[in-house]
């Protein structure tokens, strides 16, 4: 049986893979919305490994609800993201600064 | 009737009259305008003869009429105490005042502010009368500055003119700088008599006399010494002493009948009449009297050398106002009261009467005051000149004449004085007996004798003016000769004033009278002065018309100093005037513009605002910056829980 | 009628701020006719509502009267407690008489927004009432700040053109005093077991450490308000930028509420600091009184130079207050209300100038009495009162207080005295140079003398001004009963 801590390395490699996807990416928004569904996902590993270890049923009912939520924040920043290259042209997250202070 | 009635009826139908004369009178008219003022003094002047009459007879009062206000314990009342020394101010006041109303009919005739002019002087009469008839300091003070008041209107009245606006705010100001002492004074009788009221303090004033209290720099000082210094400072601004005498010539921007009432025979005599009804007080603190008797000494010098120069007819009579007052302050400060209010009497007599004949002149003149360009009236004008040579042998104190008996009485009291310094103010007062007659009969030779000095036009206009003018000009005439004369007994033997005035050892009462003084004349000092003085103004004014110029020429700075007035008045521009504005300026731009607005309120505003520019600089807009900063902070976090709280 | 008699503070209180919503639900310009008239009449009756305060108030009592007292937010103890006392029956007085002579001054003046206007003044004019009357700490607070809104409108909507500024700058600065005065308040409270109640807080034992605390806290609330030198800075922008009526308001009745919170809450609530701190407020009463009158002296703008002259006039009070002297407390009392009258009454002047000319400074006019007799009558009227002028009320205060500061110490005495001179100077330069005069401005020569309505309302603040000087005997005797229990009680250590 493969031991709780691989899952738990798995879970911070996807985790740390999605982090750095969100701020060295200097040019496309919709890597960091996957970026992001990466992140979700990485939580969702933990989630059911410890589901499984803790034989507690509740971990996996959660992974649904964060799927739901990725899946509704996914459509939602789809949408933003259409509206933003509408008027403004561009998705370079380099561009993007308009809450400049 | 009721007593208490009749001496509130004097004051109150003043008033009355002033204010039906100025609230109405652009509906009355002007006729029913100067009707009711001159009805309402008029009325005033006898009730205040009866009243006199019946003080004389021994009837004294001192009662209060209603209360002002009660605070901490003290009652504050408006009153009157009614007795010769009061008796004596009203009757001269409200004479002097009817007359003055019924010369104004013919010298204001064609003003268009005719109707508000008589309801000044009515309110004029009213505050002078409420101040001499005062039993309280609370209500002197009022008359005090109601008289101040109602000068600072008149001085402006012809608010148009640059420089009688400038005269009257000087004229307001300088005797604020009297009141600022006067209200300290009044602090300081409150503060130690724990009353306002004449008697009380009065009574209790004895058992004071050697009360002392620590001044500055460990010095100890006579509290009665520090009350009458004081009180004295708020009498020198009402009485233009030296140095606060800088106000009265220019008031002379007002209306002549102005002149006459207010700036020389009633109100700026309130200083004289202040100190000799505080008497009981003065007499207790001989530094307070040497101070007064020195200032009179100097007022009485310098003015009149001053009005040797003054070529304006009304400012010589002014500065020899200037110095007459200085001979009552003399007076006042030789502890010889009643014949500082003798001289006071006459000379609001005899000073009333040049000032109204000056301006009886300035009239036919076509408002000219210059005296160079006079000369020969005599003949045009008779009964001006007949009335203005008796007001000059009067100021010059020349027997029979008023002022001769009540200026002896001051030069005998000054010379039998023993309060410190009376042997230089016996030397000022001999000076000034023949600067005096000199000056007075320069302006009678300079304007009534001599050749006709003014332009065509104005010499086929020249004429006596109408009778209103003239009838005030012959009245005053009569008192100017006769006052002397009928006075100078009661006040010589005391029997007066009485005991409404207090002198604790001295030369009051020296036992002079008519007939004596009269016979002794010729064979005293000041007769033959002022003789001198005459005689010396004949020679420069008529026999030698050049010698004056020449004499002027000779000594150029002597003359330039007496034409400068001492530089009193640009000395006390640049200090007070221009010091004052810059340090205003001064205060407003470096204290509250520079130093608690700019540095203190918009500088912390500017400091918020700075700081922020600072951190904002953190708020890029870029999301990878701020997940960065998440990341750190989550790092962060996460070290501190499992290191730091760990252990 | 069982209304009026239980509960006449409450009516005054929320009577003129109910009017106020009332004017505002007609709040259309088209129909700002009838906002006018019941804005006037809320006033009037207000006034009248308030006449029974002086005619049942007992005046050998030192005891709150007309009390009012409800549980009102039972959690934390804070209640629904209103009282006047000797001390503020005049003010609010003071402030239903002005309001009215505000209202009327507004009439034709304020063109935009007009039921919003009369609504503002008449609910700051119920909030203003409350600070005199409320007795509970919170209560005073929430009426202490919620007055600073309309206020803040009225500057901010209908002031000049600087008006911004200026408001942010009221607000502010009254608002960071404020904020200590609530610390202290609650401090106060709990060291009171919970109860917000003032006249408690009276009798409650402190330290001298606390106590200077707590006044100081309060200082900054109160000395702001007044405003005393050096926090004095908003008020002559305030004024400035303000309408004629936020001016004559802001100058009679706020200032008046600072130097209220001396008497009613800093000065008995700590006793021993009030006299620690004595001198330094007596310097900077002092302070005000020559500094301020020499700034006042070189100001160009009419109504900045009457603000600066409020400022000095303020001093007087703060020092009648601190020299612990019933007879210089009552004189400054009377002073304030006499201020009230006074400074309204010269902003009033000023207002009338300005809707002629739409100019405030000194420069523009000059001979105004040759066209504006009667305008003149008043203007020197109460330029002379404002000089501290015998016969008016102007010269009572200044009197008494000069009178019971003498006696306490000369030198004080002696510097306040200068007012005379200087008071004089900036107020009647002023007047030399607006009233009179050659005419040099042709646009002078055009303008036209009061008309009635505009005559009505000065005759009747010169009325009171000289009802005042003339006898202030009723004024002294209502409050004489409260003063000598007020100094009664700060003449007792709490140590």
């Amino acid at each position: 049986m493969i031991p709780l801590s691989h899952y738990l390395i798995v879970g911070a490699l996807l985790f740390a893979i999605s982090i750095v996807g969100i701020f060295l990416n200097r040019k496309n928004l919709v890597i960091i919305l996957m970026a992001i569904e990466l992140l979700l996902l990485a939580a969702n590993v933990n989630f059911v490994a410890f589901s499984h270890y803790l034989e507690d049923l509740s971990g996996q009912v959660f992974v649904f609800f964060v799927l739901t939520v990725a899946a509704a924040e996914a459509a939602i920043g789809l949408a933003i993201l259409i509206v933003l290259f509408r008027t403004r042209r561009s998705i370079n997250v380099q561009d993007l600064d308009r809450l400049k202070g | 009737m009721n007593r208490e009635l009749l001496y509130l009826l004097v004051p109150l139908s003043c008033l009355v009259a002033a204010l039906l004369a100025g609230f109405l009178g652009s509906r009355i008219g002007r006729v029913n305008a100067h009707r009711s003022a001159i009805g309402g003094v008029g009325l005033a002047f006898v009730l205040s003869c009866l009243i006199a009459s019946d003080v004389f007879s021994g009837n004294h009062f001192n009662g209060s009429v209603y209360t002002w206000a009660v605070s901490g314990g003290t009652r504050f009342e408006i009153g009157f105490l009614i007795d010769p020394l009061s008796a004596v101010m009203m009757v001269v006041v409200t004479f002097v005042s009817l007359m003055v109303h019924i010369y104004t009919i013919g010298y204001m005739a064609d003003d268009p502010g005719y109707t508000r002019f008589f309801s000044y002087i009515a309110l004029f009469t009213f505050a002078m009368l409420m101040l001499v008839m005062s039993n309280n300091f609370l209500q002197l003070f009022f008359g005090w500055e109601g008289v101040g008041l109602v000068s600072y209107l008149l001085i402006g009245f012809w608010n148009e003119r640059e420089s009688a606006i400038r005269a009257n705010l000087k004229a307001f100001l300088v005797n604020r700088v009297g009141d600022f002492g006067f209200i300290l004074g009044i602090g300081a009788v409150l503060a130690l008599f724990g009353s306002l009221d004449y008697q009380t303090v009065f009574d209790a004033a004895p058992s004071f006399a050697d009360g002392t209290f620590t001044g500055p720099f460990g010095s100890e000082w006579h509290w009665m010494t520090l009350i009458c210094l004081l009180l004295f400072v708020g009498a020198m601004g009402k009485s233009a002493q030296v140095p606060l005498h800088v106000w009265l010539p220019d008031s002379m921007e007002g209306p002549t009948p102005i002149s006459a009432l207010i700036h020389a025979a009633t109100m700026v005599t309130a200083g004289i009449f202040l100190v000799a009804r505080m008497s009981p007080l003065f007499e207790l603190s001989t530094t307070a009297l040497a101070v007064v008797l020195l200032i009179g000494a100097l007022t009485t010098l310098l003015m009149a050398f001053v009005a040797l120069v003054q070529t304006d007819i009304k400012r010589v009579v002014a500065y020899s106002t200037l110095s007459q007052l200085g001979y009552m302050t003399v007076a006042l400060g030789a502890s010889a009261y009643s014949a500082a209010i003798f001289h006071l009497a006459t000379h609001a007599f005899f000073k009333a009467l040049l000032f109204l004949a000056a301006g009886s002149v300035i009239i036919a003149m076509h408002h000219e005051q210059d005296m160079r360009r006079m000369g020969g009236l005599r003949k045009l004008m008779p009964v001006t000149y007949i009335t203005c040579v008796i007001g000059s042998l009067a100021l010059a104190g020349i027997p029979p004449f008023a002022g001769f008996f009540s200026k002896d009485a001051i030069i005998e009291a000054v010379h039998h004085s023993s309060t410190p310094g009376a042997g230089f103010a016996y030397v000022a007062v001999m000076i000034g007996v023949v600067l005096t007659a000199f000056y007075s009969f320069r302006l009678v030779f300079m304007a009534f004798h001599g050749e006709e000095r003014m332009d065509a036009k104005t010499r086929s206009h020249l004429h006596e003016p109408p009778r209103v003018v003239t009838i005030p000009l012959v009245a005053l005439a009569v008192p100017s000769i006769l006052a002397g004369l009928i006075l100078v007994d009661p006040v010589m033997d005391g029997s007066l004033f009485g005991n409404s005035v207090v002198v604790s050892a001295g030369p009051e009462g020296l036992g002079m009278t008519a007939a004596g003084m009269l016979a002794h004349a010729p064979y005293s000092a000041p007769f033959w002065l002022a003789l001198t003085g005459i005689l010396l103004a004949w020679v420069c004014y008529s026999w030698k018309p050049g010698l004056p110029a020449s004499a002027a020429e000779r000594w150029p700075r002597l003359y330039r100093l007496l034409m400068n007035k001492y530089g009193f008045d640009e000395f006390y521009h640049w200090v007070f005037a221009d010091g004052a504005r810059g340090l205003g300026h001064f205060f407003w731009e470096w204290g509250d513009r520079r130093l608690i607005d700019g540095w203190m309120v918009n500088g912390i505003a500017g400091a918020v605002g700075r700081a922020a520019g600072l951190v904002r600089r953190i708020q890029s807009g870029l999301v990878y910056h701020y997940a960065f900063a998440m990341i750190i902070g989550l790092v962060g976090l996460m070290s501190w829980f499992l290191f730091a709280r760990g252990n | 009628m069982a209304l009026l008699n239980d509960h006449l503070l409450s009516v005054l209180i929320w009577f003129p701020v109910v009017g106020g919503i009332l004017v505002l639900a007609s709040c259309d310009d088209r129909r700002a006719g009838r906002a006018r008239w019941t804005a006037v009449a809320v006033s009037v009756a207000t006034f009248l509502l308030s006449i029974p305060l002086w005619s049942r108030f007992d005046r050998t009592s030192a005891e709150m009267q007309f009390v009012e007292r409800i549980p009102w937010i039972e959690r934390f103890q804070i209640e629904y407690f209103l009282g006047v006392d000797g001390i503020s029956v005049p003010l609010v007085l003071l402030t239903t008489l002005l309001t009215m002579v505000v209202v009327v001054a507004g009439w034709r003046v304020v063109q935009a927004r007009v039921a919003q206007y009369f609504a503002a003044f008449l609910i700051m004019e119920g909030l203003m009432i409350g600070v005199f009357c409320a007795l509970d700490g919170i209560l005073f607070y929430l009426f202490w700040e919620a007055m600073l809104i309309p206020m803040f409108l009225i500057i901010g909507v209908w002031g000049g053109p600087n008006r911004v500024y200026a408001a942010i700058k009221f607000f502010l600065y009254t608002l960071l005093g404020s904020l200590l005065m609530l610390v202290a308040l609650l401090y106060l409270s709990r060291a009171a077991g919970g109860s917000f109640d003032l006249l408690f807080f009276h009798h409650l034992p402190l330290s001298a450490g606390v106590q200077t605390l707590v006044f100081l806290a309060f200082f900054a609330a109160f000395a702001v308000k007044i405003p005393m030198v050096p926090v004095h800075t908003w008020l002559p922008d305030a004024h400035v930028e303000a309408p004629t009526g936020g001016s004559v308001i802001l100058a009679a009745i706020t200032l008046k509420m600072g130097a209220y919170g001396f008497l009613r809450i800093a000065m008995p609530i700590a006793p021993d600091a009030a006299h620690q701190i004595a001198p330094i407020i007596i310097g900077l009463s002092l302070l005000a009184v020559v500094y301020i009158a020499l700034v006042a002296l070189v100001q160009q703008d009419m109504k900045k130079l009457i603000a600066y002259s409020s400022i000095s006039h303020m001093g007087f009070v703060t020092l009648g207050f601190f020299v612990f002297e019933t007879r210089a407390m009552e004189g400054a009392i009377v002073q304030m209300i006499s201020h009230g009258f006074i400074s309204g009454a010269l902003f009033l002047c000023v207002g009338v100038l300005y809707d002629r000319l739409h100019s405030r400074e000194i420069a523009t006019y000059g001979g105004v009495i040759k066209v504006m007799p009667v305008f003149a009558f008043f203007i020197v009227f109460f330029a002379m009162a404002n000089a501290g002028l015998p016969g008016t009320s102007g010269f009572v205060g200044e009197f008494l207080v000069i009178l019971g500061t003498f006696s306490v110490n000369g030198w004080y005495a002696a510097v306040a005295a200068l007012t005379l001179i200087v008071g004089a100077a900036y107020t009647l330069w002023m007047v030399k140079r607006v009233v009179f005069g050659p005419i040099q401005n042709p646009q002078v020569a055009e303008m036209e003398d009061l008309d009635r309505r505009e005559f009505g309302m000065l005759l009747f603040v010169a009325a009171g001004v000289l009802l005042i000087g003339v006898w202030p005997a009723p004024l002294l005797e209502i409050m004489a009963a409260s003063v000598d229990q007020l100094l009664a009680h700060v003449a007792v250590s709490k140590l």
